[in-house]
């Protein structure tokens, strides 16, 4: 048992980038719009807040910087796909070619160099209980921002009006426009907020987890994220369990490697990509039954006041 | 005060269809030039690096066409799937696994013909790429399983597959630790014309490029993909087969993938090594959408990829500048492709707002 305990500490951890990216593209993906541009988004945040702390500032400005960006680069495709009405997964693709090409060419200077980032804070008190304390609360403040942001999401969008809002321009922009609120307005706020958060993510890789900068670091958490949102049928809770269960799969598979159980390095790097086809055919084949419900109606449309559907 | 206005088009103008993709590449190129100033490079000279080491010679058109040709097979892929509202991400992952497959077939049936060695490899290439392309397929058409993620996964899934082999079981003893097979026999060889690197898999591409547009244009079963594709319900009440179309559409797809695969492994590389591919699945998807889904416009555009692509070689050996440098490029084209897709649809007036 003494050997799970730091495995699953890891997979806090290591799922704390996914969760962040997971969040926000649930939070875009409720208003209707589909961002498949989170890898670019996450690389381009994690380029942003290393980039910050590097020149010497807070990292937590880099934090904030990292938002920045992906929020940004949400202006860009809620320009595309709510204004010009073009093609959300190509948009998106796009972002991801931008923000992969633009991180490794900005980011040359900085390969090899390594930075303070943000250190560990045990919870006085909470940490000290027995097995939840060092899973959960032995980590760094970023951590415990996204415990927050689940509560915050989970509260927001399916207790208050303005989550209410949210939910409903995702299923019919049509009702929310009628209703004397703007559509458009609302897919672009959740479209920026979205990418904001995403970019969060890619600087957590950066800031707290690997502490440098590595071109194409984040290694497919981002269409890992897009996964698990359809995991966690665009529940905030759900998408934490999901993200962590990831960790848990990236920490053992790490383990294991280090174990040198004579398994192929490449071999076991396949797994969290295995897993995650694994998982989607899980949920779909159940979805498929009729058992789980929730994508957003509208999702994917794009949406014009003056035309009837 | 003025407002803008938005109306839809009635009817579609056919001098937009050459307008658009021109202005749209012209603004990514002005684009992306703002952003090289920003880097301190000129992009006049930049862009004049490229021209010249694309175009300024026959060694530099025979390297574009070298490059062109798996862009155009995994274009054509891309194409086919998309007419059908299938969104196959997965080619860099099907294009990886036709050349596993390519070199699996030469390690395992070492042909002395080069004819019985090229069916082989084409043959091994076709099926290992469509069968990475119709597990995604199969999974959309009996679960709806998402097939943007299930694509996407599994290119991943076949990089480091190809690593497996490459560092594994398949690594030459000879190559001094280096993770590559070794090199192919002769007769695994596609031909090379002109005294350049510019090989047979040409032809292979031209050959698919006008099956497709026959299949599109003259057959009913390139009626029913494009259905298919624009009302699944319609399909169906129309009696087509869905789950069969879908699964052979994505097969398809991806031995395209896989042919390319096999082109750029036997045609120009000799064997099989790690970090061997330069993101031409990806690539592809730009192709397909430029071309607008026309197979034979993928052929146009795909030279003009290539055109890019040995571009960034020389801007990379010229400049200093590194490769995705021409992917920010690449990032910035589709932008303005998709922004020019809204002109085709709708124009924009500037029109007097009344007095309320």
């Amino acid at each position: 048992m003494e050997i799970l305990l730091p495995i699953l500490a890891a997979a806090v951890r290591s799922g704390t980038p996914i969760l962040y990216a997971t969040l926000g593209e649930i939070i875009t993906e409720k208003a209707g719009i589909m961002n498949l541009g989170l890898e670019g988004i996450m690389l381009m945040g994690a380029l942003g807040g290393f980039w910050i702390n590097h020149m010497g500032y807070s990292p937590w400005l880099g934090i904030l910087f990292a938002f920045g960006v992906g929020a940004l680069m949400g202006l860009v495709h809620a320009f595309l796909c709510v204004s010009l009405r073009t093609n959300q997964v190509v948009s998106g693709l796009a972002l991801t070619m931008f923000g992969t090409g633009a991180s490794s060419l900005l980011g040359r200077a900085f390969i090899g160099e390594t930075i303070p980032g943000i250190r560990a804070w045990p919870v006085p008190g909470l940490s000290e209980i027995p097995w939840v304390g060092p899973i959960f609360f032995n980590h760094d403040p970023l951590v415990y921002m996204a415990y927050f942001l689940v509560g915050f999401l989970c509260w927001f969008l399916f207790r208050t009006r303005p989550g209410l809002h949210l939910r409903a321009v995702g299923e019919s922009p049509q009702v929310v426009d009628a209703s004397g609120i703007s559509a458009i307005r609302l897919r672009y706020l959740y479209t920026i907020l979205g990418a904001g958060i995403v970019g969060i993510g890619g600087a957590y890789m950066s800031v707290v987890y690997n502490k440098l900068w590595g071109d194409m670091m984040t290694a497919g958490r981002g269409w890992i994220a897009v996964a698990l949102v359809i995991f966690a049928i665009w529940n905030p809770l759900r998408a934490a369990f999901g993200a962590y269960l990831f960790g848990g799969v990236e920490a053992m598979q790490l383990r294991i490697q280090a174990g040198g159980t004579g398994i192929s390095a490449p071999l076991l790097l396949m797994l969290p990509y295995l897993f995650t086809i694994g998982v989607l055919l899980f949920i779909s084949i159940r979805k498929g039954r009729g058992i789980l419900l929730g994508a957003p109606a509208a999702l994917g449309d794009p949406y014009y006041r003056e035309e009837r559907e | 005060m003025w407002v803008l206005r938005c109306e839809k088009r009635v009817d579609v103008p056919r001098w937009l269809d050459l307008a658009i993709p021109l202005v749209a590449v012209a603004g990514a190129l002005a684009f992306s030039g703002i952003l090289l100033a920003f880097l301190g490079v000129s992009p006049l000279e930049a862009y004049a690096a490229m021209l010249r080491g694309a175009l300024g010679d026959w060694y530099g058109v025979s390297e574009t066409l070298v490059k062109a040709i798996p862009l155009a097979l995994c274009g054509l892929g891309v194409t086919l799937a998309f007419r059908m509202k299938v969104w196959n991400i997965g080619a860099e992952g099907q294009f990886y696994l036709g050349c596993i497959a390519t070199a699996a077939a030469v390690r395992y049936f070492p042909a002395e013909n080069g004819m019985i060695m090229f069916f082989l490899m084409f043959g091994f290439a076709i099926f290992a790429g469509g069968f990475w392309g119709a597990v995604p397929g199969f999974l959309k058409a009996r679960w709806n399983v998402n097939e943007i993620i299930t694509t996407l996964m599994l290119n991943y899934v076949a990089l480091h597959l190809a690593d497996y082999f490459v560092y594994g079981p398949w690594r030459d003893p000879a190559a001094l630790g280096f993770p590559m097979t070794a090199p192919f026999h002769e007769a695994a060889r596609l031909s090379q014309y002109f005294d350049s690197r510019l090989h047979s898999g040409l032809f292979i591409a031209l050959c698919a490029a006008l099956l497709l547009r026959f299949i599109f244009k003259w057959t009913r079963w390139g009626f029913e993909i494009r259905v298919v594709g624009q009302n699944p319900r319609g399909a169906h009440y129309a009696g087509i087969p869905y789950l069969r179309n879908l699964v052979l559409v994505m097969f398809l797809s991806g031995a395209l993938a896989g042919l390319a695969g096999m082109c750029e492994i036997a045609g120009l590389q000799g064997r099989l090594q790690h970090g061997f591919s330069s993101g031409y699945g990806y690539t592809a998807i730009i192709v397909a959408w430029l071309a607008r889904l026309n197979s034979l416009a993928v052929l146009l555009v795909a030279f003009l990829m290539g055109v890019i692509l040995v571009g960034g070689d020389t801007l990379q050996i010229v400049m200093g500048l590194p490769l995705a440098s021409t992917q920010i490029i690449q990032g910035c084209i589709l932008f303005f492709v998709l922004g020019g897709e809204f002109f085709r649809y709708y124009t924009i007036s500037l029109h007097k707002k009344e007095a309320e």
